[in-house]
This record gives C-alpha cells, sequence and structure tokens, in this order.
C-alpha cells in the first residue's frame, strides 16, 4: 500500500460541497492511500464545451491537462466530470496530435471515484456505517458515458446498517444538464419534479449520487418543496462511520 | 433537372467521382436456426394467437375444406385464384367467388364480400407472419378489403424467420411487384394508446396449417 | 433562443392533462420498447444494431452509386424515379401528373418526408382533395395540426378531442369509444381509398439492389393507398436508401421493436414497380420521388452525416425526458424529439431555433435506443459550437461569449479562481447552513435568477476545499 493519488474535486466541490472532498480524501486515506491536492486545479472546462465554447473549453483542458500531468492516478468525484476528460478531451483536440497524445494518456489516469474503489482499488467493503434507508441516482454521464452501474450499488451493499431501495423509473434524468438547468429552468425544473416523485415513491430519508451537480439540482428542488429529504455524496456515506 | 443536380451535390459533399467503385458493403447478416417443423408449427401458432389471431392445424386438405365450411356457413367470400385452394375444394364451397381476373370485379367482390380466402407463399414462425407474393394466382386486395382474411397454408410453406425468408428468397423483386409481410390483424393505438383491430385491413385473421 | 420556442414550451408545461397524456403515452411506447430487445425476447439486438449502423454508414458514404442503382432498377421494372431539390418540385411534379391525368383525389399514407414539404397543403390549394388515411394523420387533418410524434401522431388527443373533431368536421354523432371512433374512420376513408386515384406513399427503406420500395405499417392504409388507386407516387428522402433486399431482414426486426415494441409491424410491404402482367391487382403507374430538401447539406460533415441514418423508430422521443415534458409541437418543425433537434438545425440552418440544440440536458438517453446508433448527444455538442460560431460572426450573444472567454481566464489562473470564489461566497447568503429560496435584489438577475425560479440554491460553505485541505 502506501500508493499515491490526486484528488480533482472539481469546481463545484471545490466551491460549494467541500465536505464531499474531504470524505472522498478520508476514504482513500483509510485504505491506504497517500492523497494529494495539486493546488493549481480549477475546473474540467465541460460548462464551455456543453455551452458550444469549444475554444474556451480546449484552454480549460489544457490548464486540466498540465495541472495532472505529473500525476499517476486521479480520482474524481464525479462521473460528469470524469466523462468530459476521458470521453469528450479527445474530440475537442482532435486536429492537435501533440495534444491528443497527451490526452490519451489522461484518458487511462483519471477514475471516478466509485470505480477507483472498485476496480483499482480492488475493495467493495470500506467499513462504513450509516444506518438509514436510501435511494441512489444514477447521474446520466456516470451510467451512460462511463457505464457505471453495479459498482456504486456493491460499495453500498457492504455498509453496515444501509438499506438501498431502487427508485422508478430508475435511470431518467434529474433535469440539471449544467448551463440547460438556467437555460431552460422551467423545463429543468419540471424534470427534477419528476425526479423528486420517483425518490418519495421509495420512502427514502437520503439520496445518494456519485454527482454533486445531479445531487444539487435534487436538494434543490426538494427543499424547494420543502421535502425533508437529504442528499449525499456517496463518499460522504463511505466516510460515515 | 434536379437529379444531375442533387447527385452532383452527394458526390461533391462526399468527394466521390461519377462512377467510382464503391468498397463492398457489410456482409449480409443473415442466420438461419434449426427448428423442427413441429416447433415452427406450435411457435407459428402461439405468435399468430398472442396477436389475437385465430389459427388451426388440419391433417389433410379435406379437413382443411371442412374448417373453412365451417367458417363460412352462409358468410360469402372470395378465394383467390392460389392452385393449393382449388386442391383443397377451397374454392368451390357454396358461398364462395374465385377465379375473378378481372380488376373491376375484383374491386367489387373484395369490398362486399365477408371474407377474403387466400393461401400464401410463406410463413414465418417466430413471428406467425404470412408472406403473400402478388402474382395471377393471389390478388393483393383479397387479403386486404375484407374484414375477415382466412388463409390456408401447408406446412411446408412454414420457414423459421426473416432471415430465412431472405434466405430463400434474395431478390423478391424477381419474383413479383408485390411481396407484403402480414403479421396479424390490421391494427391501430392512434387514440390514447387503445388498440383497436380491423382499422383499414382485416380485423380477423385465421390462418390454417395444413399437414 | 426565440420567444416562440420558450413559450410553446411554457404552455405545454403548465398545461396538466397534456402532461400527463405525453407522458403516459411514451412511457408506454418505452416500456414496451425495452421488453421488446430485452435478451430473453431479441438476444442478438446489440449486434443488430451494430449491422445496422454499418448498413446505413456504408449507404450514405456511398450514397449517389446506390441511388443510381436504385434509379435503374426502378425504371428497369417499368417505373419512374423523379428527383426533387424541394417542396415546390414535388408538388410540381404531383400536379403536373393530377392534371394529365385528370386526377381530383388523392390518398396517402402516412409520411413524415410529405409533412417536411407540406404538400397536402399544397395540393389543396391547387383543388385537389389529399386524404390522410393513418387514423392519427386524419384526426390530425380534420384538426388542422401538424403530427404531435413521429410514430404515434395524434399522442396528444385524448378521444373527447377526437370524438369532438370528428362530429365537428364529419357530422357523426359524438362516439368517444375508440374503437366506434376507429369503425366511422374505416367507413369514411374506405370510399377514399375506392375512388381515389393517386395514392401517395412514404418510404421506409428504398432497396437499391431490387428498385423497391418499403413501407412499414400497422393499418392497412398503406397497403390500400399503394393498391387501389392506379397511381402510386412514393415520396421519400435520398437518405433512405440500402444496399440489399436481405438487409431488411436487419432493419424490419429494429424498427417495430423499437418503434412500438411489436416484433414485426402488422404489415410490410415491398414494391417494385407498377403491376405486372398477369397480376391482378396493383397500380398502373409506379413513381419515386427522391426528396433532398436540404439532406445534401448533412453529407460533408464526417460525424453529423450520422443523422441521416435515421429510420424514424420514434425511440428517442419516448425515452427522452425533455421530449416527455415539452411535447411535439413545442419543436420548431415537423420532427421533434432528439432526432428533430439533431436533424432540424441541420435541414434548415442553426439559427432557425437556435435554442433548440441546446433544449438537452444530455442524459443521453436518446443515443442508448437508438437502433441505428446515431450518437445523438455528440451531435447535438457539434451543433452547439455550429451555433455559437454563428452567433459569433453575426455578433450576437455577445455577453455570453464574454462570460465563457472570463470564465476560460479565471479557470486558467488559479490565484483569481480562488480569490473570485471567496468574493462570491461574501457575497452569496450563507442560509446558516439551509437551502435559500431567495437573495437580495440586487443579485436576482440571469443564471442566479433562472436557479431561483424552481429550485433552492446551497448556501455558500465557510470555506472552500481548497482553504480545507490546507488546514489539514
Amino acid at each position: 500500500m502506501g500508493k499515491q493519488v490526486s484528488l480533482f474535486v472539481t469546481c463545484m466541490v471545490d466551491q460549494l460541497f467541500p465536505n464531499v472532498g474531504i470524505a472522498m480524501a478520508d476514504v482513500l486515506e483509510r485504505l491506504g492511500y497517500r492523497v494529494d491536492f495539486p493546488e493549481s486545479q480549477t475546473c474540467c472546462g465541460q460548462p464551455a464545451f456543453n455551452s458550444g465554447y469549444r475554444a474556451e473549453a480546449r484552454t480549460v483542458a489544457r490548464h486540466f491537462l498540465e495541472t495532472f500531468a505529473a500525476s499517476e492516478q486521479i480520482v474524481v468525484p464525479s462521473g460528469s466530470c470524469t466523462s468530459m476528460i476521458t470521453h469528450h478531451y479527445a474530440d475537442l483536440f482532435q486536429k492537435e496530435p501533440e495534444t491528443l497524445a497527451l490526452v490519451h494518456a489522461m484518458e487511462k489516469k483519471v477514475f471516478e471515484f466509485a470505480t477507483f474503489l472498485t476496480e483499482i482499488a480492488g475493495v467493495e467493503d470500506v467499513g462504513a456505517r450509516f444506518e438509514e434507508v436510501i435511494t441512489f441516482h444514477d447521474g446520466c454521464h456516470a451510467l451512460r458515458e462511463l457505464g457505471i452501474k453495479s459498482a456504486p450499488r456493491r460499495l453500498l451493499s457492504h455498509v453496515k446498517g444501509l438499506e438501498l431501495r431502487e427508485m422508478s423509473p430508475a435511470e431518467e434524468c434529474c433535469g440539471f444538464g449544467g448551463t440547460f438547468s438556467v437555460k431552460f429552468a422551467e423545463l429543468s425544473g419540471a424534470m427534477a419534479r419528476t425526479k423528486v416523485d420517483a425518490i418519495l415513491g421509495t420512502g427514502a430519508k437520503t439520496v445518494v449520487s456519485l454527482d454533486p451537480s445531479c445531487l444539487m439540482q435534487i436538494q434543490g428542488a426538494l427543499s424547494r418543496a420543502g421535502h425533508s429529504i437529504r442528499t449525499m455524496h456517496l463518499a460522504e456515506v463511505l466516510a460515515s462511520r | 433537372m434536379s437529379r444531375d443536380n442533387i447527385l452532383h451535390k452527394v458526390r461533391t459533399a462526399l468527394g466521390r467521382s461519377p462512377s467510382q467503385a464503391v468498397a463492398p458493403p457489410p456482409p449480409v447478416r443473415l442466420r438461419v436456426p434449426e427448428v423442427s417443423m413441429e416447433d415452427r408449427i406450435a411457435s407459428m401458432m402461439s405468435h399468430l394467437n398472442e396477436l389475437n389471431g385465430k389459427t388451426m392445424r388440419v391433417p389433410t386438405m379435406d379437413a382443411a375444406r371442412e374448417f373453412a365450411a365451417g367458417i363460412l356457413a352462409g358468410k360469402t367470400a372470395l378465394a383467390s385464384n392460389s392452385p393449393y385452394l382449388a386442391e383443397c375444394g377451397i374454392s368451390t364451397l357454396p358461398g364462395v367467388a374465385t377465379g375473378i381476373t378481372d380488376l373491376g370485379e375484383l374491386r367489387q367482390a373484395a369490398a362486399t364480400v365477408d371474407i377474403g380466402i387466400t393461401s400464401a407463399d410463406y410463413a414465418l414462425s417466430d413471428t406467425g407472419t404470412l408472406v403473400m407474393l402478388s402474382s395471377p394466382a393471389e390478388a393483393r386486395l383479397i387479403s386486404l378489403l375484407p374484414f375477415h382474411h382466412l388463409a390456408i397454408v401447408p406446412r411446408e410453406r412454414i420457414l423459421t424467420s426473416l432471415d430465412e425468408l431472405f434466405t430463400v428468397l434474395p431478390h423478391p423483386a424477381e419474383q413479383s411487384s408485390s411481396m407484403v409481410l402480414i403479421t396479424g390483424p390490421s391494427r391501430t393505438a392512434d387514440i390514447e394508446l387503445v388498440l383497436v383491430r380491423g382499422v383499414h385491413g382485416p380485423g380477423f385473421i385465421t390462418v390454417v396449417i395444413v399437414g | 433562443m426565440s420567444v416562440e420556442f420558450d413559450q410553446k414550451i411554457h404552455t405545454t408545461l403548465e398545461d396538466a392533462n397534456l402532461q400527463l397524456a405525453i407522458y403516459t403515452a411514451t412511457g408506454r411506447l418505452k416500456q414496451k420498447r425495452v421488453e421488446a430487445v430485452a435478451a430473453d425476447s431479441l438476444p442478438d439486438y446489440q449486434e443488430l444494431r451494430t449491422q445496422a449502423n454499418a448498413i446505413k454508414k456504408h449507404a450514405i458514404e456511398n450514397l449517389d452509386h446506390y441511388l443510381e442503382e436504385f434509379e435503374r432498377n426502378v425504371e428497369a421494372r417499368g417505373g419512374k424515379v423523379i428527383y426533387c431539390k424541394d417542396a415546390t418540385e414535388v408538388s410540381d411534379f404531383v400536379l403536373d401528373l393530377a392534371k394529365e391525368r385528370g386526377s381530383k383525389l388523392i390518398v396517402k399514407s402516412k409520411s413524415m418526408t410529405t409533412e417536411e414539404v407540406d404538400l397536402n397543403e399544397r395540393l389543396e390549394h391547387h383543388g385537389l382533395e389529399s386524404v390522410e388515411t393513418d387514423l392519427g394523420e386524419y384526426i390530425l387533418q380534420l384538426a388542422h395540426e401538424k403530427p404531435y410524434h413521429i410514430v404515434a401522431p395524434a399522442l396528444h388527443k385524448t378521444r373527447y378531442d377526437v370524438a369532438e373533431i370528428f362530429t365537428r368536421e364529419l357530422h357523426v354523432p359524438n362516439e368517444t369509444e375508440p374503437e366506434k371512433i376507429t369503425l366511422t374512420a374505416r367507413a369514411v376513408l374506405r370510399e377514399k381509398f375506392l375512388h381515389a386515384d393517386i395514392g401517395i406513399s412514404g418510404a421506409n427503406f428504398l432497396v437499391a439492389d431490387s428498385g423497391a420500395v418499403t413501407i412499414i405499417e400497422n393499418e392497412g392504409n398503406a397497403r390500400l393507398t399503394t393498391t387501389a388507386p392506379k397511381i402510386h407516387i412514393a415520396i421519400a428522402g435520398i437518405e433512405k436508401v440500402i444496399p440489399r433486399a436481405q438487409d431488411l431482414a436487419v432493419f424490419l426486426k429494429l424498427l417495430a421493436r423499437s418503434a412500438t415494441g411489436q416484433n414485426l409491424s402488422v404489415y410490410a410491404s415491398f414494391l417494385s414497380g407498377p403491376r405486372r402482367p398477369g397480376e391482378i391487382d396493383g397500380p398502373e403507374e409506379f413513381y419515386v420521388v427522391l426528396l433532398d430538401n436540404g439532406r445534401t447539406k448533412l453529407l460533408p460533415d464526417r460525424s453529423k452525416r450520422q443523422s441521416l441514418y435515421c429510420i424514424r423508430c420514434g425511440a428517442c422521443l419516448n425515452t427522452c425526458p425533455v421530449y416527455r415534458k415539452i411535447g411535439g409541437h413545442s419543436f420548431p418543425w415537423v420532427y421533434s424529439g432528439p432526432i428533430g433537434a439533431i436533424i432540424t438545425p441541420q435541414f434548415m440552418g442553426v439559427s432557425h431555433e437556435p435554442g433548440l440544440p441546446f433544449a438537452s440536458s444530455l442524459c443521453g438517453a436518446c443515443g442508448e435506443v437508438c437502433p441505428v446508433k446515431i450518437d445523438i448527444p455528440k451531435v447535438l455538442l457539434d451543433l452547439r459550437s455550429d451555433v455559437k460560431k454563428s452567433e459569433a460572426r453575426e455578433g450576437l450573444n455577445r455577453l455570453e461569449l464574454f462570460a465563457f472567454r472570463i470564465f476560460a481566464w479565471v479557470m486558467t489562473h488559479p490565484q483569481a479562481y480562488e480569490i473570485g470564489g471567496k468574493i462570491a461566497a461574501s457575497l452569496a447568503p450563507s442560509g446558516e447552513g439551509k437551502w435559500i429560496s431567495s437573495v437580495p435584489a440586487f443579485m436576482r438577475i440571469g443564471p442566479l435568477k433562472a436557479w431561483l425560479s424552481v429550485r433552492d440554491l446551497p448556501p455558500s460553505p465557510p470555506k472552500s476545499f481548497r482553504e480545507l485541505w490546507r488546514r489539514r
């Protein structure tokens, strides 16, 4: 043990949900990893990319590539940001072979948090205890671009005292979608309410996900509707004892 | 006119020149499973029944005729010119018109009878489908205009699937101007997704498998 | 985004009955597809998708070759092929033919391509009667509306709506049972079929090696349209061509399952030319109109041209969380849902409705269900970039461009990023740890206002992650 990992906490966790990053670091350290945080990190560039501003997205992506050039393994508490790096950077740099080579090297080093635990660390039981009924929200990019479905569920199944109840429908989008959430606010809100109905249907007290952005959307809608259900990142559940 | 203009635009966009050769298309993908005749018949019947089609298996052509006579029971029918129907003796049952080769007569008859009787060139067991090729023996309208379609199919014409059909018949256009695959009664769900049968074509379909 | 688009979305979201109708209907179609492609029903589903994608890719990359092969084979069997560049050419062709033959009544089977060129309106303007015969399309023609959905055009109408439309337009007693409404339509339309001079259909596939048009349907109206009148005209986009009849085995299996969850649609007609000597019925004349109408504009881009692979199954609509909220009529053109969002900007130009490619959360559900594996989210992203390039050229939306330039600068200057974060945090209400439902008036602008219009905002944490990390 004693292997090194770098955190890319994402701008959202850095600015709005710092406890998610701390929880992720705690879990990794408990598993014996030495964790570092490259301080010049900011954002992956996804907001610009998804808004159609490719040049600006490339600028931010280059910064990411430089920041993490020396890191051997990078763990990210977000399926969406991971996917931006591993699935969309290559598109951005199609016409720049040298950068593209860096991107392909980077793709192999960047891991979404749950996948890192189950596939790289080879752990399913992190020794957590969390006595509650929860439901799990699949973030769309984690689910459909990264194919993450079982990893978080396997991790949750080993958390003592935890009961997972699946939503129906399970795989529907929460309506966040980055700038979509403000460009089409009314529509985004309607999608969130459908998600909230699915959550209420489970009777769970907590909604868990891999993606802080989905959780922000879902918590925002739950809170607006006056429900006491809370949202938590998977890392926060796994850090609980 | 627009022909040359459109083809030119297509070629320019694709970076191709006129009559430039093409790479071979992806290999044809047809998988024909081994299925016993008994299993094919069972599958054919169960799939059609699921679609609210009626099926009957009879041992002989005589039995097929008797079954058809029972369905007719005073109703009017138009039988296609299929030699198989004639061999079964169905074309000569009371109330059955047949032998029409004139379009006007055919339209008139098909639009007014209760039942249209045909055979089928093939059947596809894994979907419950009838395959009808238009010919002097089989007009298109008989399986289309009457509210009840009765098809008499000898068992050896039952294939397993679409894949087998296109293996047996790689170029249907060489045989006929029209090949139609019929899978169950005509249906719609255009009002509140409520399933209604017999919207334009037959609301009832009965398939008799002989042998 | 245009005011009109925004307004249509708003109106649809406000209509509780409509919301229920769309959500229920698409939900049922969605579930049926899931069952029909499940491993126990169609074990080689993924292989079929891969094959369908490969065939479409090959056909589009060699489109001129297959169009010419198709044309040769249609003409060898006594049919005629007419290339049309736009709506006017299509309607001119039909009008001229109708005039020459003295035709007055036209029956039509369902075709999105003819919706694209407003064919009925154009024909009726010249005194021809053109009757839609698919039940859903007929209802909409009577109601003077465009299809709401590629496959289920009247998905938004209740039985009560339909009864009212029938009573008003056909002067029949008000009858709300779908069975009885259907029988009324059967009787009225049967007369039309038997008296029509021309039948106009669409085409699901144009088979190059056979010169055949393939039409898939459930009602039998397309069979009647292509059989009863003396003249059959099939109108299809040029992208519908596939190389071989044998390829249909792949597409037929995918199409019905993806569209309605059926193993096969009730009728698949494979029509090659007019009736042949000895055949008793079928049309005397057979025409295939090959329509461009903007399709050639999609060909140069190697990625975006995949939009032309679409077989119009509608699966992406049924699974799309956006379509399921905003319905079909919010979309700016006849094609709705995810496929509409990628083809409309390419056919009509990105400035036709610049908001369209952005009306997606990029959840990817559409790409996942597409039977020909069109990467719809990727094309949406490409189109977003096209919209922004076009806006930059025209000097539009400068504020947003400026904001993203600032964003890029901040995100590449970590110190500025950290200070910016601190300033934002100091301005944001702390909410004492609770989520925030309103902010001071001076902050109630732009994205923040939009966010708060439907949701609460997370409270600003006392310390950012990097601050906490440094203290660790």
